[in-house]
């Protein structure tokens, strides 16, 4: 037998395109999303991301709901935070309706919606702490995430699916002694945040892993539509707080952080800031908690007359928006959700191309998307 | 009298020269040890699985009950189906769970996974992991908190208990509800 030595010549070496499929089911994939990447060699030249795992119909359903069951419904869309959800949904048919909430629901509005902030981003420092690689931050984030949800739960019974805030108004007043406990858990916030610095933030391994990757130009927001602390991530302040201001947001005085560059390291140090700004805008709101009624006088049965209406708020993941037409019936004719993790998403087949393998879970867990929203 | 290991063990610890000999039946300890270390594979569908992470997390600490998630099927003994089940997502399930390796559990968790829950009158909702593989506990909720997950988690280690290595696992029937 004779050997044949097989000559490798320049020529004759070819490279193939390889497809990896990553998900549904990843552990990194924060949820049931599908991304095909296409590789060349550890390099990626295409990623598309395929949606569609979670999809629960949701706008469809909202035709046979009435206005208030919608609430529930929304509960369920970034279930990370659904104050937001119930307060954008219960502002778009208070538009609808015509009819103001008094100063106090306003009030009791902001403290909810921004400790559910906290509890979101929490969420986010937790899971893109494993995502890199080290699973302490998540321990710390979950035990401080719960001081959360017990407040929450005392004001409306539920962990994570509250519909505190109603049509008009709030669900119920806040029970004794609940703004003291609020503010020493304010006290208690504020001073793990160095803890986090230690932790995460100064990890040399963490900022190698993060800075310089999966960078998102300004110019590449603006065309994707991408918002919240991805958009500020890259450098241009855009809060519908400030710009836009519901709920007597104009009322407190709180910064808007921006990141410089737009990498997973500015939209991650983006968030940390975000928490610290929200307990800030928590502490003003209980010093200033006006007395009086909390809920608006709504009427039974809602019919709101005919008419359309687009209503937005800055959801922890960016401007979260309702479209709503109402044809004087007490089911809405149609509902669009502007959902933030969906716009957001959109930019992954951007910013993944020319990335290494190994850099897509970093970037993946840095546009903090949920599923339940992105699908709906 | 001080607890030593010896006397938590499942069997009957007996003094020899040399050492001790523990006699116990092989059903009684392959079933102690089974129920002992259920490792479920990280796998969240929905709201439930925020929940989940919630009693894998500080408070609630799953490790306790040596119960450690695995992030592949192949490694894992228990799925729990934590989330809305999507017709999309179906077929994804069902062969995550043909990959596991036997004995395997099944958790359903939340009212969603048990029978539509909210979605009840979706058309892009499978209403009922039930009808795809076959269910040993269900859970109530939506979501269900933590406590309502590791009660579960312990109804399942009871029906455990009572596995016997003589005859082969009954699976739960399938929904027939179409």
């Amino acid at each position: 037998m004779t050997t044949e030595v097989i000559k490798i010549k320049g020529a004759d070496l070819q490279t193939e395109e390889m497809i990896l499929n990553l998900g549904p089911q990843h552990p990194s994939t924060h949820g049931v999303l599908r991304v095909i990447l296409k590789l060349d060699g550890e390099v990626i030249i295409a990623a598309e991301p395929e949606v569609g795992y979670l999809h629960r119909g949701t706008e469809k359903l909202a035709e046979n709901r009435t206005y208030p069951q919608m609430l529930v419904i929304s509960d369920r869309w970034d279930y990370l935070s659904a104050m937001s959800n119930n307060l954008v949904w219960c502002l778009a048919v208070e538009k609808l309706l015509q009819i103001k909430p008094p100063e106090k629901a306003d009030h009791l509005r902001v403290i909810m919606v921004e400790l559910n902030r906290i509890a979101s981003h929490l969420v986010f420092f937790g899971t893109y702490g494993i995502d890199i690689g080290a699973y302490t931050p998540f321990l710390h984030a979950f035990r401080e995430r719960e001081k959360i949800l017990d407040l929450f739960e005392e004001v409306s019974g539920a962990r994570m699916t509250y519909n505190y805030i109603r049509i008009g108004g709030v669900m119920a007043d806040l029970p004794a002694d609940w703004v003291g406990k609020c503010r020493s858990f304010l006290e208690w916030m504020k001073d793990r945040f160095p803890e986090y610095d230690t932790l995460l933030t100064g990890n040399p391994i963490f900022q190698d892993r993060t800075k310089g990757i999966g960078v998102l130009s300004q110019a590449q927001a603006i065309t994707y539509g991408v918002t919240g602390p991805n958009l500020r991530g890259s450098g241009i302040n855009f809060d519908l707080r400030k710009d836009e201001p519901y709920c007597s947001y104009e009322k407190f005085k709180f910064d808007v952080p921006t990141g410089a560059n737009g990498d997973c390291w500015d939209r991650y140090w983006v968030r940390i800031q975000e928490m610290k700004e929200s307990v800030k805008i928590v502490e003003q709101a209980l010093d200033g908690l006006p007395a009086g009624e909390t809920n608006a006088k709504v009427p039974r049965i809602l019919r709101p007359p005919m008419g359309e209406t687009y209503a937005q708020i800055e959801a922890p993941r960016g401007s979260l928006g309702i479209y709503t037409i109402s044809d004087a019936n007490d089911k809405p004719y149609r509902v669009h959700v502007r959902a933030p993790s969906f716009i957001n998403l959109t930019m992954l087949q951007e910013i993944l191309v020319g990335q290494k393998v190994s850099d897509v879970v970093a970037t993946l867990g840095s546009i903090d998307i949920v599923l339940g929203e992105v699908d709906r | 009298m001080e607890k030593s290991v010896l006397d938590r063990l499942p069997g009957i610890a007996l003094n020899m020269p040399g050492g001790k000999v523990i006699i116990s039946t092989a059903d009684y300890f392959i079933n102690w040890s089974r129920k002992s270390s259920i490792w479920p594979m990280t796998f969240g569908l929905a709201c439930c699985a925020i929940e989940m992470m919630g009693s894998y997390a500080s408070r609630f600490d799953f490790d306790r009950f040596g119960v450690i998630p695995r992030p592949t099927p192949r490694q894992s003994d228990l799925m729990i189906i934590a989330g809305t089940v999507v017709k999309k997502m179906a077929p994804m399930i069902e062969r995550l769970y043909h990959q596991m390796p036997e004995p395997r559990w099944v958790i359903s968790m939340g009212a969603c996974a048990n029978k539509g829950g909210p979605y009840y009158d979706s058309y892009s909702v499978c209403k009922g992991v039930d009808k795809i593989i076959p269910v040993d506990i269900y859970i109530p909720g939506c979501p269900p908190r933590p406590e309502a997950l590791q009660y579960g988690m312990m109804e399942l280690m009871k029906k455990i208990e009572k596995m016997s290595i003589a005859k082969k696992p009954e699976l739960p029937p399938l929904s027939r509800v179409r």
